[in-house]
């Protein structure tokens, strides 16, 4: 692709919770290269929102992604000074609330006169009728759902486009397609039209290969001496490099570690990712199945063939209930014959259960014989013919409506202490308030996401 | 010249990753040579790969097969015991799955095992 005609967006965080210090290379990097480049935080899991929403309940000023200041702070003023846009969907519940405190960090590094870009209108609590809308994926039938917490519509590129348009070198948004925060500066740049089918598509592509960060540069990829990467602690998050006709590279930032190899960009553009041929975004519909892959220089991968068909007529909107709570408790045991004393604390927890009479659904899990892959009755565990293992972790997961049955439940854990078997030791238990989801399609009319774009001295 | 064929994991094989929708996962599925996809493609079946999620109440699995890729895309449903929201389950995303795929046995010529 011609030098002239590249657009380089580089990923600063692929969830709430990333490695903080991750976007300083990547941003250096977009410097080192040249050329106009932009910088996408994206930061919103399916509950990401609905916890940040009963954040905002306890305090209106909050609600919005924890870390925003700690992953902007060491990259803001450079990225301006190099005019690298950054948008984030770190407005999670509260959009306006993360603008403010990205205006006063601003104030404080001596950037008032910078324009910051809020989206809102995702959330659509208050313009949806659940009855009438139709379910798109479920988790399980939601159980006597409990009261709605959050409502919120994936937007498509177009708002944060329109901020860019206004001139706003910081875009914050709540929920949007996570591929769209990376699509929307290309439409910025190049100036695609919204049906640019086969444009949109390698833009999308670019997105859903960089959303989750240091998946697509060796992070969830390696396994020693099988998939060995450089470096993992430093792990290098990764760029994508998209020309004017629509040609696509996936690099990483210099002076980091992992790598970028067809192996590990062909498991990203599966991840979550059901028919390769119908992968949906607010943006364009993906067809994956003509995509091949080559490498084209050390940590230079070159995507080719994606294809786009037209957009959903119908957003994705998920919404979320109180669900109840969890409690976890956890016990160890360790040296000869601690798999007798880890089976015997399993059923001892489930009798006394029975006993207290409590109103909860139970598991136990005998971590370092089977759990993660076990089911709720304990198939694997219980079955488990294998050599004694060297210490047995136990855990009980308790889930239910009534918090005081369900902490009650994780507390017969504690017990175990003087009450378990010879040699129990390590106690750890807590109770947490569960949110449930279901997917919705809402009619694109009833969104009304609306763009606000002022000056860091104005937002303050 | 006769080839030795071997039972070995999958993981010797082939490399994987696990990803969530609700209930559901997928399980992506690539050989580290490309010349063992067609043998892939005859001996990892959605039936196969069903057969590991039973236990957990998996009710369907479907393979999407990506040529080009040299690869497949697994799916398969009702497998995360509730999902992530209602599950009891310590992964409830499901994302150490793909080694469950992993430890499948699979018959294949030793030269396409990671480690001859």
């Amino acid at each position: 692709m011609g030098k002239d005609d590249v657009f380089r967006v580089g990923n600063g965080a692929g969830f709430s919770g990333d490695r903080v210090d991750a976007p300083g290379p990547v941003v250096d990097t977009l410097i080192e290269r040249g050329g106009p480049a932009a910088l996408f935080f994206e930061c919103l899991g399916e509950r990401t929102v609905a916890l940040a929403q009963l954040e905002k309940r306890r305090d209106p000023a909050r609600g919005y992604e924890p870390m925003l200041e700690r992953l902007l702070e060491p990259v803001l003023e450079k990225c301006i000074r190099h005019g690298i846009r950054i948008l984030g969907n770190f407005g999670a519940a509260n959009p306006q609330g993360a603008g403010r405190v990205v205006a006063r960090l601003a104030e404080r590094l001596g950037l008032g006169t910078i324009r910051i870009g809020v989206v809102t209108g995702d959330d659509v609590r208050d313009r949806v009728d659940l009855s009438t809308l139709e379910v798109y994926e479920a988790d399980v039938a939601l159980e006597a759902s409990g009261e709605l917490v959050s409502a919120n519509v994936y937007l498509d590129a177009q708002p944060m486009v329109a901020a860019l348009r206004e001139g706003a070198q910081v875009v914050i948004t709540g929920r949007c397609g996570d591929p769209s925060l990376l699509l929307a500066p290309l439409i910025h740049h190049f100036g695609w039209a919204a049906d640019d089918w086969p444009r949109i598509a390698v833009g999308s592509a670019a997105g859903h290969l960089l959303e989750c960060g240091g998946q697509v540069t060796g992070g969830v990829y390696y396994d020693p001496g099988y998939k060995d990467i450089p470096d993992p602690a430093n792990l290098g998050f990764p760029i994508a490099e998209v020309s004017s006709r629509g040609q696509l590279v996936i690099t990483k930032a210099e002076n980091t570690g992992g790598l970028v190899n067809c192996q590990v960009v062909k498991e990203q553009l599966v991840y979550e990712v059901h028919d390769p041929s119908q992968y949906i975004t607010p943006d364009v519909t993906l067809d994956f199945t003509g995509v091949s892959v080559r490498e084209i220089g050390r940590d230079r991968v070159e995507v080719l063939g994606v294809r786009g068909k037209p957009a959903p007529e119908r957003l994705k909107a998920t919404v979320c209930f109180e669900g109840g709570w969890l409690g976890e408790g956890e016990v160890s045991v360790a040296g000869p014959n601690c798999l007798a004393r880890a089976r015997s604390i399993a059923d001892v927890l489930r009798q006394r259960l029975r006993i207290r009479k409590l109103d909860v659904r139970a598991r136990v899990d005998l971590i370092g014989v089977a759990s993660v892959h076990d089911d709720d009755r304990g198939t694997l565990s219980s079955g488990y013919a294998g050599p004694e293992p060297a210490e047995v972790r136990i855990r009980l997961a308790a889930s239910g409506a009534r918090e005081e049955d369900v902490d009650q439940a994780a507390r017969e854990v504690l017990a175990l202490l003087t009450n378990g078997p010879a040699g129990t030791g390590g106690a750890r238990w807590r109770t947490t308030r569960r949110i449930r989801t279901q997917s919705y399609l809402v009619p694109r009319s009833i969104v009304d996401a609306r763009v606000r774009v002022g000056t860091a001295r104005e937002m303050a | 010249m006769k080839e030795v064929l071997v039972t070995v994991l999958l993981h010797e094989v082939a490399h994987s990753r696990a990803g969530d929708k609700g209930n559901r996962i997928n399980l992506s599925l690539f050989p580290y040579d490309a010349e063992a996809y067609p043998l892939l493609a005859e001996q990892v079946t959605a039936e196969k790969v069903l057969a590991l999620f039973r236990h957990r109440g998996a009710t369907g699995a479907r393979r999407y097969d990506l040529p080009l890729l040299h690869g497949f895309n697994f799916v398969i449903d009702e497998v995360l015991e509730g999902g992530v929201n209602g599950s009891l389950n310590l992964d409830g995303h499901g994302k150490t799955h793909s080694f469950r795929l992993l430890a499948l046995p699979v018959v294949v010529p030793e030269r396409f095992t990671r480690r001859r």
